[in-house]
């Protein structure tokens, strides 16, 4: 099963950079924010920049779901965990992320409960093998895996379980594009939307970008060759005087999301007033909490949680690379002090985040490499 | 975790209608498919599977894509298969 050279074509790719490359107005540079971490990783795993002209700058984005929670949450949680009898759930992505005090690995290794797992599902079995302890899922992402969540707290309801429970942290990808948006610190000309939360959300709701902030928005597949023709469709946009919301990824996200994950956010959850997210401070309706009527499974009710606040280390630049206004590079621990095997900010942790591509792929931004060789004697 | 891995559904748990087996790069588990519940996928298609839940229907070609996407990332992906492998929701 090898069908993936369509979307892999050097000479392909070569044909849609000219294409980008005529429709370029001279003088003009064009930024263009991708969203989502899984685009971040294509563009440096392919070098993608190296085909597209000097005039097109590919901003990095905020959506990497463990880069943006906060170190206080991550303190909270180790709380949480803490507590006789409990037993934590993560998905392993969120074991590395730092705490003020240390991550939940550190917190494994120093005798706490916390317990990797692939699916939510499985800490209902956990809960449901552990009688007497109570299990508390600590839950995060976007909306790619808010509906899971959901669903989970359904299914243990209707179980009747009464030893488990979630500590939510799921976040919206729109308010925080929003404040991306408001910032006055960014200039953007367009975004290559993320491909698996449009599945859920599907692409409406990124009309507000096109209409209310004339900026272009094209919901992208992974294959190098998606993210060039979403650039391509950008450009063709740009230079007509339009700006909508269009799909490149026809092949996996339907136009109205998925309708029965969405009622299923929708019958759990709720918007919380404000959340903190790393580096990025506090955004208004930026979060889920749970509903009034799963009190019941809502870790926040049950148990005592401080709502730690910790300021991000100074060193730690992870919100300027989050709002696109850094390169990683660009930060001043970059490689340094932070590296995937000792990160400081959560942007080295995943390996959706940009911090680590950057890393792991060696890329440096041409105009460095430029720069470099230009100060050679 | 929020990339999506692409699974060929084998069958169907007996009196489960929401649960199915998949083929995930080998690896055999249980999923819910309750999200597609109005477009159910039959035996020998290919689904996207984010923690643990079926979230969209795709095709063989993007189901190679994106296996090919997910395998570069390298340890992550080796991670979340691992993960996977232990998995029990039935």
């Amino acid at each position: 099963m090898r069908y993936v050279d369509e979307f892999r074509s050097a000479d392909k790719a070569h044909a849609l950079a000219a294409r980008i490359t005529e429709l370029c107005e001279p003088g003009r540079q064009y930024k263009f924010m991708e969203v989502c971490g899984g685009h971040t990783h294509t563009i440096y795993k392919h070098g993608l920049e190296d085909y597209l002209p000097e005039a097109i700058t590919l901003v990095h984005g905020p959506g990497c779901p463990v880069c943006v929670i906060p170190m206080g949450r991550v303190d909270d949680a180790i709380h949480l965990a803490s507590q006789p009898e409990v037993i934590m759930t993560s998905f392993g992505d969120m074991m590395r992320v730092p705490g003020s005090q240390g991550s939940f690995f550190d917190a494994k290794a120093a005798g706490t409960d916390i317990r990797m797992v692939y699916s939510p599902l499985d800490s209902l079995k956990i809960a449901r093998q552990n009688p007497g302890k109570r299990v508390v899922f600590m839950a995060i992402g976007f909306e790619t895996t808010t509906p899971s969540t959901a669903m989970t707290i359904l299914r243990a309801k209707a179980m009747g379980l009464e030893n488990f429970s979630v500590f939510c942290n799921h976040v919206t990808i729109i308010p925080a594009i929003k404040a991306i948006l408001d910032s006055p610190d960014l200039r953007l000309d367009g975004f290559i939307g993320p491909g698996h939360v449009s599945t859920v959300i599907g692409c409406r709701p990124y009309e507000f970008i096109a209409s209310g902030y004339g900026k272009p928005v094209v919901v992208a597949g992974f294959e190098p060759l998606d993210i060039l023709q979403s650039i391509y469709m950008l450009m063709v946009q740009l230079s007509e005087g339009r700006t909508e919301v269009e799909n490149q990824y026809t092949r996996v996200v339907p136009w109205d999301g998925n309708l029965a994950a969405l009622t299923a956010i929708n019958e759990v959850m709720e918007l919380r007033p404000y959340f903190e997210w790393r580096g990025l401070g506090f955004i208004t309706h930026s979060a889920m909490r749970l509903r009034e009527g799963f009190r019941a499974f809502d870790a926040e009710v049950l148990f005592d949680v401080p709502g730690v606040r910790v300021a991000d280390p100074k060193a730690c630049q992870c919100g300027e690379v989050l709002k696109g206004v850094l390169k990683p590079w660009e930060c001043k621990v970059f490689g340094t002090a932070c590296t995937p095997e000792t990160p400081i900010g959560t942007c080295m942790v995943s390996p959706e985040g940009a911090c680590a591509a950057y890393y792991n792929y060696g890329r440096m931004s041409r105009r460095r490499v430029v720069e470099v060789e230009l100060t050679r004697p | 975790m929020c990339l999506g891995i692409p699974g060929e559904v084998v069958e169907f748990l007996p009196d489960q209608p929401d649960l199915a087996r998949v083929d995930v790069s080998g690896v055999r588990r249980v999923i819910n498919v309750g999200l597609l519940a109005d477009d159910l996928p039959e035996p020998g298609e290919w689904v996207l599977i984010h923690v643990g839940f079926a979230l969209s229907k795709i095709d063989e070609s993007e189901a190679a894509a994106a296996l090919e996407f997910l395998e570069s990332i390298g340890q992550a992906y080796a991670d979340e298969l691992a993960a996977l492998a232990e998995s029990r929701i039935e």
